[in-house]
């Protein structure tokens, strides 16, 4: 053997060397981890400060949510021996700043309640009518269909027409309506991961539904859903504050960022922003959370942000 | 072929491409690779996955995927630099100078439009010629393929063409434009041993004619060794060794390319397969189906409305291997999925030592389910994403066998031994693994049962020639150490031959032939069985030409599997069918030694006879045959 000769075979018998090591990959890929892009920490920030203001508003507020202590309506910053009205008097006096934070409880709080009972009521129907099929499937989804052919605000208006409004009915009308988009995703989660080979695998093992369900289906599911929650979410804030716009959602004198818009409607034309910080309340929770569904989507792959929306 | 006297098409110099991590590091993807491509010529970068071939194929046509860069030299098509060439003109040598073709023609083809606008489209788009010339050029170039009713074939959907049409098709879209340079990436891979065949005669013909330049990549050398020209063996994004096709193939220098070489398995013949120790053998077979009977639709009179199998007769014996084989579509996974419960037979029986099990698995016996498991195809999707390995593999221990906590932790270590993975691999998820481990890992899962039986559906299909053959090596072991017996279901022939000791060859949902491996693999044949060994590729120059001078291959190999319910199956592709018989009677089955069966209407004197005269008959038989189905060397 040659000198060249000699060293292309050591050379290869390197490779060789690494090859009986392991099959191909020497080292695990980095595990994946979430990272926010800057306009995600951003509005991280926003929805986290909204959160502790829903908590602990009503400590911090300067006034109660109805005291009318304000030399008049519709006025700008301005203090008095009660206080210092910071963004100004509503339509009855009452401190604007006060009822932002205190319409936070209720606003997030409700819309909140909601979601989370769309989710339980969305969740449960969908995985079951994916993994039952069948009949049970079909009378599931027909109902449904229903539910999603009528326009959300309508459907309100005539169950609101019909129960009156008071608080926990405002969350149960919510959460079912809310409830039939939760399903559509959840099925159709739960039908593409009941197809994969690992949970025929587990069926060929002799498991039981309801093992497949919470080992092999929900694990996976749990991510995509998380991410629409938050979606789910803004939706919810935006109907129930709609629903309070037209004056049947929260009812004075409570606050609530709807009501507080609808309120001080009349305002603009004095020159009040009374109206506008409500609005705007709205608007940065919401936006906010839509940048963090973005985020995260956008990292665990497009394919996941199309089949939200 | 004088390499100095060509004009340079293609120079490749020292080119570069990274990807960067996290943490914006680099990785050296291609680490400084250069070679060339004269006019006329087929150049095969071959390696396994990673080695950064398709990677380097796809910078021809001045693309990376996404997250890759371009991080040093030259790609000179015709003296111009594509790497660096203006947006616009890159989109000019995509598809007019450089065409792609890629590994999945199924997965390129839309559904929706019909073949002959999506052949020359590319063609028209690029304004090489008016849609009329394309026309023209296309149904040249389906001649040329060989693609059945080449006039008609282009109204055609492509759902409505066979897998390897759909792949010559593809050539045909590529070629449309009259390229440069064609980029060939596993265009034969995913298809069965017969296909590949006719696939590959299909493109070396058309090569030759069009005088077109190719980049071939693939991993299998015995495929290389039929139709390049030049061959680049790569290793990690580095050439490990480059030269013409004689000299990497007679006369390997690196020691990487005789590694590749030990893994192209040598031709299934006797002699090859397994042997079984006695210590092992009982009565009763560990697994035995009788007179079988399955499909899908609904069941009337035990005839399934859509049926796959008929009629079939399986037994599978203690601690031995049993290989099925076939082509796609023969009902080898439906003959897995009926064992395993998760298809009911229409008609006969499945027993488990001598208990007759229920046909669906929701009626079985927890302890029958932990007898027989089934090894899923792929590890991909057979592995719950969401769990560790632990979590994967520990299941089956407690869900069977009750066993729990640290016990459990234990045993789960001791089974990613057995596999040959170290025991840390118990906290990582399936993501986190490479091709090979994750198939360990999927092995070990069925092995953590403690089953009798294991039922392999094509586990090694997926993988990459060496891989694959560790994973034999794997299997071997394992039926030794623990007397489990198996089902092995692949199309490919030399990897079951090499691993089981007894084969089953299915055809179109029927048993035509099975024994012992030793006796399977040597004469007489069934007339597939004997299709099927001969168009295993062989690592030699010149074994298509040889090949297709056989006349099984001429009749055999441009049709495809059609399951009957009257007479032989094989019938309209067997050379030695007789009109009137064949055709309407059910063929009789023929015992040999040693339970060796052949279900043929032919005479087992007959079928040895036809063995010994192939070769004189053939001769005179190339004239008989139609005219376009014979080879041009």
């Amino acid at each position: 053997m040659n000198e060249p000769e000699k060293q292309n075979v050591e050379a290869g018998q390197e490779v060789l060397d690494k090859l009986d090591k392991f099959d191909e990959l020497p080292d695990a890929p980095p595990k994946r981890k979430l990272k926010l892009s800057w306009t995600g920490k951003i509005a991280t920030m926003i929805v986290v400060f909204w959160m502790v203001i829903a908590i602990i508003g009503p400590f911090i507020a300067p006034f109660h949510e109805m005291d009318m202590d304000g030399d008049d309506s519709f006025l700008n910053a301005h203090s008095n021996e009660y206080g210092t009205f910071y963004l100004g008097t509503d339509y009855l006096g009452r401190d604007t700043f006060s009822r932002v934070i205190w319409g936070a409880r209720m606003t997030i709080g409700i819309s909140l309640a909601a979601t989370f009972l769309a989710y339980v009521i969305g969740i449960t129907l969908g995985i079951a009518a994916a993994v039952k099929g069948g009949w049970v499937d079909m009378a599931v989804s027909r109902v449904n269909d229903a539910i999603l052919a009528l326009p959300s605000i309508m459907l309100g208006l005539i169950a609101i027409a019909a129960f009156g409004s008071s608080i926990p009915i405002l969350v149960i009308i919510a959460g079912i309506i809310y409830a039939s988009s939760v399903f559509r995703i959840a099925r159709a989660l739960g039908l593409d991961i009941m197809v994969q080979d690992f949970v025929e695998a587990a069926k060929v093992r002799g498991e039981g539904l309801w093992w497949i369900i919470k080992s092999e289906v929900l694990p996976n599911a749990a991510m995509p859903l998380a991410t629409d929650f938050g979606l789910r979410l803004v939706f919810v804030v935006l109907f129930i504050s709609s629903l309070s716009f037209l004056g049947l959602g929260v009812q004075p004198p409570q606050a609530d960022w709807g009501s507080m818009v609808r309120e001080n409607l009349a305002g603009l034309t004095y020159n009040s922003w009374a109206a506008v910080w409500p609005a705007f309340a709205i608007a940065s929770f919401t936006i906010a959370i839509n940048l963090i569904v973005d985020d995260i989507s956008a990292k665990s792959g497009g394919s996941l942000a199309k089949k939200m929306v | 072929m004088n390499e100095q006297n060509l004009e340079k098409l293609l120079e490749v110099k020292d080119l570069r491409i990274s990807a960067y991590n996290d943490e914006k590091q680099e990785i050296q993807i291609v680490k400084g690779v250069t070679f060339d491509i004269h006019k006329g010529q087929v150049v095969a970068l071959i390696g396994e996955s990673g080695s950064g071939k398709t990677t380097i194929s796809l910078a021809s046509l001045s693309y990376t995927k996404p997250g890759l860069e371009f991080t040093g030299g030259q790609v000179l098509l015709n003296g111009e630099d594509v790497l660096t060439a203006a947006p616009l003109r890159q989109r000019q040598i995509r598809g007019a100078n450089v065409a792609y073709l890629a590994q999945s023609a199924a997965a390129t083809f839309n559904p929706a439009i019909t073949i002959n606008e999506q052949v020359t489209e590319s063609a028209v788009l690029h304004g090489i010629l008016s849609q009329e010339q394309a026309n023209e050029r296309a149904l040249e170039l389906y001649h040329a393929l060989e693609l059945p009713n080449p006039d008609r074939i282009g109204y055609r959907y492509p759902h409505q063409v066979s897998g390897g049409q759909l792949q010559r098709l593809m050539a045909a879209m590529a070629l449309c434009g009259n390229p440069d340079l064609m980029v060939l990436d596993e265009p034969t891979t995913a298809l069965d041993v017969t296909t590949q065949i006719e696939v590959l005669k299909a493109f070396k013909k058309v090569i030759r004619e069009e005088n077109s330049a190719a980049i071939y990549v693939t991993h299998d050398l015995a495929v290389v060794a039929q139709i390049a020209d030049h061959i680049v063996v790569l290793y990690s994004g580095e050439i490990m060794e480059q030269g013409s096709a004689d000299k990497i193939i007679n006369h390997p220098g690196h020691a990487y390319t005789r590694r590749l070489m030990d893994a192209v398995r040598p031709k299934p013949a006797a002699g090859m397969g397994g042997t079984v120790g006695a210590e092992f053998d009982r009565d009763v077979p560990a697994l035995s189906v009788e007179q079988m009977t399955a499909g899908y639709g609904g069941i009337v009179n035990g005839e399934p409305a859509i049926p796959i199998l008929r009629d079939v007769s399986v037994e599978v014996n203690n601690a031995h291997v049993v290989g099925v084989i076939g082509e796609s579509g023969c009902g080898k996974s439906t003959l897995a999925r009926v064992m395993a419960g998760i298809l009911p037979q229409a008609s006969g029986k499945v027993k488990l030592e001598d208990e007759e099990l229920q046909g669906s698995l929701n009626d079985r016996k927890l302890e029958e389910l932990q007898k027989i498991q089934f090894v899923f195809q792929m590890a991909d999707t057979a592995l719950n994403p969401k769990q560790t390995v632990g979590q994967i593999l520990g299941r089956p221990l407690e869900f069977y066998r009750g066993i729990k906590g640290k016990e459990k932790r234990a045993k789960v270590a001791e089974i990613l031994q057995m596999v040959e993975l170290p025991p840390e691999f118990a906290s990582r998820y399936p993501m986190e693994l490479s091709g090979g481990q994750k198939q360990r890992v999927n092995m070990a899962r069925s092995l953590a049962a403690d089953p009798e039986v294991l039922l392999c559906d094509e586990v090694t299909s997926a993988l990459d020639s060496i891989v694959g053959a560790n994973v034999i090596k794997l299997l071997t072991n394992l039926r030794d150490k623990t007397g489990a017996s198996f089902v092995f279901i692949s199309h490919d022939l030399s990897t079951v031959a090499s691993f089981a000791d007894e084969i089953v060859v299915l055809y179109a949902g029927r048993v035509v032939e099975q024994g012992p491996t030793d006796e399977v693999l040597e004469p007489p044949f069934h007339p597939y069985t004997r299709l099927l060994i001969s168009s295993v590729p062989e690592l030699r120059i010149g074994w298509l030409e040889d090949t297709m001078q056989k006349r099984e291959m001429a009749v055999g190999i441009a049709r495809g599997v059609e399951i009957t319910a009257v007479g032989c199956p094989f019938y309209n592709r067997c050379p030695m069918g007789i009109d009137a018989t064949c055709d309407k009677e059910h063929p009789p089955i023929r015992e040999l030694e040693n339970g060796h069966q052949i279900t043929c209407h032919r005479t087992v004197e007959e079928l040895t006879e036809a063995e010994r005269e192939t070769q004189q008959i053939l001769r005179g038989y190339e004239k008989l045959v139609d005219e376009s189905m014979k080879v041009v060397v």
